[in-house]
């Protein structure tokens, strides 16, 4: 037999051209994982919302749809936002420090303007949508007023923080937004630019 | 954990594998499908295109289902969700290039794939079957990329799928009831669409991977014909291998990857810088809506069933009827299967053979270039006579078959393949 | 030896294709000039937008064509949409005319396609020659007719900046044997606020813009494309080293 098989540049060369297929397919692979993206339609109709908020009467809500999830607009009444402060010990989480809000919504009425209240109608335990309960002693004696998950027993005071001793393992989730213009909250962005 | 029970004595394995193995004969395909499949040592360019046809099934399985998960098939949907794909959906364009230019390169590979077996008289015994089984997978093609071809529901599609739908109008008798029922409808609608969907999704890629499936199995039990049209296993080793046999992996597997390499740079050239191919992949009227109040001004089939529309258009309708160039087209594909039976040369491949077949396949390959040409080309001025005058050669070449491929005298075969190392 | 006569039979199909092609080859149609646009032009596509915004959009639509992605595509700031868009619309919101299209049928008697993907269905130089081809045609409507379509229901939207153009007519024999009269060739007529040349550049830029809503992604798909068949080249060149080195067991 002639030449000796060069062993080393065998598997040099495997090495080589393994490694190339394998990034070639792992880019290749990419465009297809993400085509499972919201696309751009999805952003879209995902779009931030405007809420009309001037004519929102004390103590009532409003339910909006965004990105396929209701959001609640309460206007709180003094007494509601006194209520607030009386049940610390109850809760879970006061001070919301594991939960989901935007950075200006981090205290105790979870909310820039206190009087209203915004808020994912979305229980943080398995994505129920809580009901508004928000007469006092109208589910247990001793409810303070809140949100009711009809599932499975969740409960939220008028500021969406959840109480001791129930599924959901966090406050309900506070989405952004800001206030623009007279009487007009726009859900989905921080900023009021994108109005 | 080694199993002691293992039946298998001479290789008791141990770990995943043996658990696999002694469940599943995983080692066993892999053995007699891959490592010590031996094939011939003298393959040539021809023998790409096997390997690539099935790299190129597999791409538009995935393509497939990745833009039915976007694609809305109705008609009111559909074009508009086509345009979706290709500006909503990230990446949804390169999803939707890589399919409609894999359709066509699929066709590319399958007749570069075919004219091989011409060649070399791969058709021949023992491989007649495995010829059949390639037919049915041309058939298979033919329809899903008819069906496929309407999704879109550009103008292109919708009248497509008219005139060929027609087609079966012809038949004497059933025909009207007959398109009425592949319709659903009185024209090509909603209905139709969404059961050309059914099929184009499910059915027939279900049936062409059985097909494929089928295929390359009767290839491993009659093995590869070769370059020489010598059987290999006539001549073994002591060790009872075939000695111009050589065992597919390593060998052919990184030989077919270095193909895999040239097939892609040149795919993905045509899918980045050119994929409308030209206005042959992707046709310019395709790129309106369909419409039932406006033909197209010339309407042409997709470039890889020209030469059969060619055909068709070919042949004058007579005693009242078009059945003629319905019969003539179908005609056309049918002889390609009845090649085993025709060729009656003692020698397989063109190499041997004397000169009289060699100008017959040259000839051939020709005319059907040509008639593909044809037929995209309207039906006036020389176009019609240079079709009429192909028609004939096609057929001649099938019909006449049984006399010329004995013409001429043979070279002698040798015993063992022709070879030469580098 | 034998490989090159396959090769041969391969040769002589495609040359002869080739050769008919070039023989048989027939022109049909109008004579269409070349658009010469050029889609990686940012500028060009800017000017474009916003000929096509200020003169086309009011009775064309682009559907399937959203305000946000051409401004993020063009370089165009987000904000400066609103000045270009109608009151009302959103930066999301696709290219849609004001005009109800059975409005515009009515209006015009053919409703006016809509634009998101003219250029791939007709081509660059038929919408180039198209705008450069209206000229005065009493007998018409709106008063102009199109020699790339004639008989055309479009007015000239544009006859403010390129002025109208004046048929100059020629006796032809027709295939009947009686004599017909065509349009020859077109001469400037009453001049219009842009001089020939800056008018076409109009059109081209506009023609620009019109191929680039045709297919968004076109310019970042060519670019993308010289890396990826770089990258292949360079796998299959390992891949051929690989099975030239695995082939030298082979005797
Ligand atoms: C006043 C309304 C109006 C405006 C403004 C307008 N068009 Fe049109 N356009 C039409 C109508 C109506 C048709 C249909 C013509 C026909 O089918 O005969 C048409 C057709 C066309 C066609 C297609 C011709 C064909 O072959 O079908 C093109 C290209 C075109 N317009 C380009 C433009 C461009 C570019 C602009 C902007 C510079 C523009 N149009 C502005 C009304 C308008
Ligand atoms: C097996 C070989 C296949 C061939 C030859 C083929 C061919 C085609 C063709 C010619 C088109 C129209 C192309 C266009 O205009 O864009 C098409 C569209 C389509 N195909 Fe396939 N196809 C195949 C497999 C598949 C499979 C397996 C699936 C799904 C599982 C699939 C899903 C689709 C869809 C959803 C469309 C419409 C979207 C579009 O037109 O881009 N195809 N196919």
């Amino acid at each position: 037999m002639s030449e000796q098989v060069d062993l080393g540049r065998r598997k040099l060369l495997t090495a080589a051209t393994a490694a190339t297929g394998a990034i070639g397919a792992g880019l290749a692979v990419s465009p297809f994982l993400a085509s499972w993206k919201p696309s751009a339609r999805a952003k879209a109709l995902g779009a931030p919302v405007e809420i009309d908020i001037s004519k929102l009467e004390a103590g009532a809500m409003i339910k909006v749809e965004w990105r396929g999830k209701p959001v609640w607009v309460v206007r709180r009444t003094p007494e509601m936002l006194g209520g607030l402060s009386q049940h610390d010990a109850l809760l879970l989480d006061p001070g919301s420090d594991g939960s989901k809000q935007p950075a200006f919504a981090k205290n105790a009425a979870r909310a820039v303007k206190p009087e209203y209240f915004v808020v994912l109608g979305v229980c943080t335990h398995l994505g129920c949508s809580p009901m508004s309960k928000f007469t006092v002693g109208e589910v247990e004696a001793g409810w303070p007023g809140g949100f009711y998950c009809p599932c499975h027993g969740s409960k939220f005071d008028l500021a969406g923080r959840v109480f001791k001793g129930v599924p959901a393992p966090s406050n309900l989730e506070v989405p952004p937004y800001a206030f623009v213009g007279e009487g007009k909250i726009i859900v989905g962005t921080e900023g009021a630019q994108a109005a | 954990m080694a199993s002691t029970e293992s039946h298998n004595a001479s290789k008791p394995q141990g770990g995943l594998n043996g658990w696999i193995n002694a469940r599943f004969p995983l080692d066993k395909m892999l053995r007699e499908h891959i490592t010590e499949y031996y094939a011939p040592k003298n393959f040539n360019f021809w023998y790409y295109f096997g390997s690539l046809a099935l790299f190129v099934l597999i791409l538009q399985l995935v393509t497939g289902i990745f833009l039915t998960m976007n694609y809305k098939p109705s008609a009111t949907e559909a074009f508009g969700a086509v345009e979706y794909i290709m500006r909503d959906v990230e990446w949804g364009w390169l999803i939707r290039y890589l399919h409609s230019t894999g359709a066509s390169a699929f066709f590319i590979v399958i007749y570069l794939h075919m004219f091989r077996a011409l060649l070399y008289g791969s058709y021949k015994a023992p491989r007649e079957l495995l010829w059949l089984l390639g037919m049915a997978i041309y058939l298979a093609l033919m329809a899903e990329a008819f069906m496929g071809y309407l999704l879109p529901w550009g103008n292109m599609s919708f009248w497509g799928a008219q005139v060929i739908v027609s087609l079966f109008g012809t038949i004497p008798v059933i025909g009207d009831g007959l398109v009425e029922w592949i319709r659903g409808d009185y024209y090509i609608s909603d209905i139709t669409l969404n059961r050309f969907f059914a099929l184009h999704v499910v059915a027939l890629p279900l049936v062409l991977v059985f097909l494929v499936a089928a295929h390359v199995l009767a290839l491993h039990e009659v093995g590869s014909n070769n370059p020489d049209g010598v059987e290999i296993k006539k001549t073994k080793g002591a060790d009872g291998k075939p000695l111009d046999g050589i065992p597919f992996h390593p060998y052919y597997t990184v030989k077919d990857l270095f193909g895999l390499g040239v097939f892609l740079t040149i795919f993905c050239g045509i899918v980045f810088f050119k994929p409308d191919g030209w206005g042959m992949f992707l046709e310019a009227p395709n790129f309106e809506p369909a419409n039932p109040m406006q033909t197209p001004p010339h309407i042409a089939p997709v470039w890889y069933f020209t030469p059969f529309y060619a055909i068709l258009r070919a042949v004058p309708s007579f005693l009242g009827t078009q059945i003629w160039g319905v019969i003539a087209m179908f005609g056309a594909i049918v002889l390609l299967a009845l090649l085993p039976w025709l060729d009656r040369s003692p020698v397989k491949s063109m190499r041997y053979r004397g000169w009289v077949p060699k100008l017959a396949l040259a000839v051939f390959a020709v005319t059907f270039v040509m008639l593909g040409y044809l037929g995209l080309k309207p039906a006036t001025g020389i176009f019609p006579l240079l079709a009429r005058v192909f028609t004939v050669l096609y057929f001649a070449y099938f019909l006449l078959m049984p006399w010329w491929s004995r013409m001429g005298a043979t070279k002698p075969v040798p015993e063992r393949v022709t070879y030469d190392a580098h | 030896m034998h490989i090159k006569k396959t090769w041969l039979v391969a040769v002589a199909a495609g040359l002869m294709t080739t050769m008919t092609h070039g023989a048989l080859a027939s022109s049909e149609g109008p004579h269409l000039a070349s658009a010469g646009n050029d889609i990686f032009s940012q500028a060009s596509l800017q000017r474009g937008a916003r000929n096509f915004v200020g003169y086309c959009l009011g009775c064309h639509s682009a559907k399937y064509v959203r305000w946000n992605r051409v401004a993020a595509d063009l370089g165009i700031p987000e904000a400066d949409l609103k000045s270009i868009q109608f009151t009302g619309q959103r930066p999301f919101d696709t290219m849609v005319s004001g005009m109800p299209p059975e409005a515009a049928k009515r209006w015009f008697g053919n409703a006016p396609p809509d634009m998101s993907l003219l250029a791939r269905a007709r081509g660059t130089d038929y919408i180039y020659s198209y705008l450069m081809s209206f000229y005065a045609d009493d007998s018409r409507p709106h008063g102009v007719n199109n020699l790339v379509l004639p008989g055309t229901a479009m007015p000239h939207v544009l006859a403010g900046l390129q002025g109208l153009q004046q048929p100059v007519y020629a006796t032809h024999t027709g295939e009947d044997g009686k004599p017909q009269s065509v349009v020859e060739k077109l001469e400037a007529g009453d001049a219009g606020q842009l001089a020939p040349e800056q008018y076409a550049s109009f059109v081209r830029d506009t023609v620009n813009f019109i191929e680039y809503i045709g297919e968004p992604v076109q310019a970042k798909r060519r670019t993308l494309g010289v890396w990826v068949v770089l990258f292949l080249l360079v796998f299959t060149a390992f891949a051929y080293l690989l099975k030239q080195e695995y082939w030298k067991d082979v005797k």
